[in-house]
């Protein structure tokens, strides 16, 4: 079977009769097998795929009932997506065997439209990591290079879109989480509004930056999965409730729009010369089309960092002070107290990482030096969204690298969390300002793919999708 | 701002972790070296600025006090790893001696 690259191919087949649903998650199921060295799926829901391609099958063929939106769409499911009846334990020990009592909002409207969800993916722990070499499980790796990374925290939902084991992956996105894999991997990552997607039965890492997004071969299909994904929920008291866009409904456009791009940003010698070379050639693309496209200097660059990981290590550590093992998850064996059951279950149950920014994350909210971090974190969090509306008064969007280079190898970064961090540069501005972004593959050094990436204001994705989507022509 | 010993002990207590001494040693000189990294903040002034707290830009809405997506006690006792079918059970809040 031919690679599908969108939903709307595997429909018309699907409705002409050359392709089966049960065909279609046979083929994925298959891939799923072949790439099983990659360590991409922590579970396959192989029984109850085929039992609703069958299902999909007959509704399709008696023609009396519609089928859904997402007909013949096979999705993976990042390991922090809660599914009711399913084990959902964000790549982490302290959630082993823990199943969900109900489904995301996310994942209820993918059903009810008819998607087939095949799996459940690695990721970083709790999603904090930026290579999915963090995960209880191991790490996941990169399909197009031995040994490398696949980026995080939705690494393994990127090769499971690489490794065509299904049409399209949802994960999260806290600083990044889903544009750097999908750079790293070849393949479109959309990042929407903070806010756009209900977030209830997402695993909490931090609050204030969470966002559900999609990993997939196509902008074709990031749109429609956003579509059905967006909007007002009575369980998320943080999501808009402005109406949902018909973003499926893209158009070429032949608009000339005004891109803003940051000197130093691209200038820097932090980023990798081929990628350099390769956004400048884009940004002469975009001249070329007739868009009006200015360099602008950006003085916060250096102060993303800094703010973006006092301010998630924060939400982070209130956010998984839940995981004590008393109502769910792991609990350490033999303790004496129930002092003693907290401390231990935590202690065993969490990796490396995730003990790290909940330290830091402790630290900077601690009494003493709240305000010296915390709320200086959250002043330059203001600064830095000011900063960014006023370019929107005068740009429709902004284009960036999404990396500042290719995919690592898995265990280079180990010894040195800085410098993991500070890879996460360019993707964490789009959550610090709650912006959309999309990622999308721009070029190729030594093999390994890398990305650009383009953002609008706040709820303008369709601006966004429209204008990428034009671009793909 | 510097982290040392003491404060690796307060920050374990507050964050109910037990770490091993090797453990605690990587973690001072992590914390140490991303702080270095952090306290590039305070080149901003910040002085007139407000903290950003909210990213949604829209007010609360408010619904009914009322009961609603319960789920019973089986369910909710369902992942524990120990129960008895009433309540969670947890090792005595008072050490044995």
């Amino acid at each position: 079977m031919p690679k599908y690259s969108k939903l709307t191919s595997i429909q018309n087949d699907l409705l002409s009769a050359n392709l089966s649903c049960a065909e279609l998650v046979e083929h994925y199921l298959s891939n799923i097998e072949k790439s099983q060295s990659l360590n991409v799926y922590i579970e396959v829901f192989e029984a109850e795929a085929r039992e609703k391609a069958s299902a999909l099958d007959a509704k399709l063929k008696e023609g009396v009932e519609k089928p859904g939106r997402l007909f013949g769409m096979v999705i993976s499911i990042k390991d922090v997506l809660c599914y009711e009846g399913h084990e959902v334990t964000g790549g982490s020990k302290i959630l082993t065997g823990f199943k969900s009592l109900y489904s995301a909002t996310a994942i209820e409207r993918l059903l009810a439209e008819d998607a087939i969800i095949i799996g459940r993916v690695n990721c970083d722990e709790f999603a904090m990591g930026s290579a999915n070499e963090n995960s209880y499980y191991g790490p996941t790796i990169n399909a197009l290079g031995e040994n490398k990374v696949p980026g995080g925290s939705s690494g393994a939902s990127a090769v499971s879109v690489q490794t065509d084991t299904c049409l399209a992956a949802i994960g999260s996105d806290t600083g990044g989480s889903v544009r750097q894999p999908a750079a790293f991997c070849g393949i479109i990552g959309m990042k929407p509004t903070y806010g756009r997607i209900s977030r209830y039965g997402l695993l909490a890492y931090a609050s204030s930056f969470d966002q559900i997004g999609t990993l997939t071969n196509s902008v074709e299909d990031a749109a429609i999965l956003l579509e059905v994904m967006a909007g007002a929920d009575e369980f998320d008291s943080t999501v808009s409730r402005q109406s949902v866009k018909p973003y499926a409904g893209l158009k070429s456009e032949s608009k000339k729009r005004k891109i803003a791009y940051f000197k130093n940003t691209i200038e820097s010698d932090q980023l990798d010369s081929t990628i350099q070379s390769a956004t400048f050639d884009y940004i002469e693309k975009l001249k070329a089309e007739g868009h009006e496209v200015r360099g602008l200097d950006f003085e916060y660059l250096d102060y993303l960092i800094p703010a973006y990981y006092v301010l998630t290590t924060a939400e982070a550590s209130s956010n998984l002070s839940r995981y004590d093992g008393v109502r769910f998850g792991y609990r350490s064996a033999d303790t004496r107290s129930l002092a003693e059951t907290y401390r231990k279950s935590r202690t065993e149950g969490f990796g490396d990482e995730v003990k790290r920014r909940i330290m830091l994350g402790t630290f900077v909210l601690s009494s003493g030096h709240y305000d010296a971090y915390y709320t200086k974190a959250q002043k330059v969090r203001r600064m830095i969204s000011d900063n960014i509306q006023e370019v929107f008064k005068n740009y429709d969007f902004i284009v960036m690298p999404v990396t500042p280079d290719v995919a690592w190898s898995i265990g280079e970064n180990d010894a040195d969390p800085i410098k993991t961090y500070l890879a996460d540069v360019y993707t964490v501005l789009a959550n610090m300002a709650g912006i959309p972004a999309i990622s999308f593959p721009l070029g190729v050094k030594d093999g390994m793919p890398f990305g650009i990436q383009v953002m609008s204001p706040a709820f303008q994705e369709d601006q966004l999708l429209n204008f990428i989507f034009t671009q793909h022509q | 701002m510097k982290i040392d010993k003491t404060l690796i002990l307060r920050l374990e207590k507050l964050a109910q972790l037990e770490l091993g001494q090797e453990e605690k040693l990587t973690l001072e000189h992590d914390l140490n070296k991303i702080l270095d990294m952090v306290d590039k903040m305070n080149e901003l002034d910040t002085s007139e600025i407000e903290p950003l707290k909210h990213i949604s830009k829209e007010v609360n809405q408010l619904r009914p006090d009322e009961i609603r997506n319960q789920v019973d006690a089986k369910a909710a006792l369902s992942n524990a790893p120990d129960h008895n079918g009433v309540h969670f059970k947890v090792p005595k809040v008072i050490p044995k001696p």
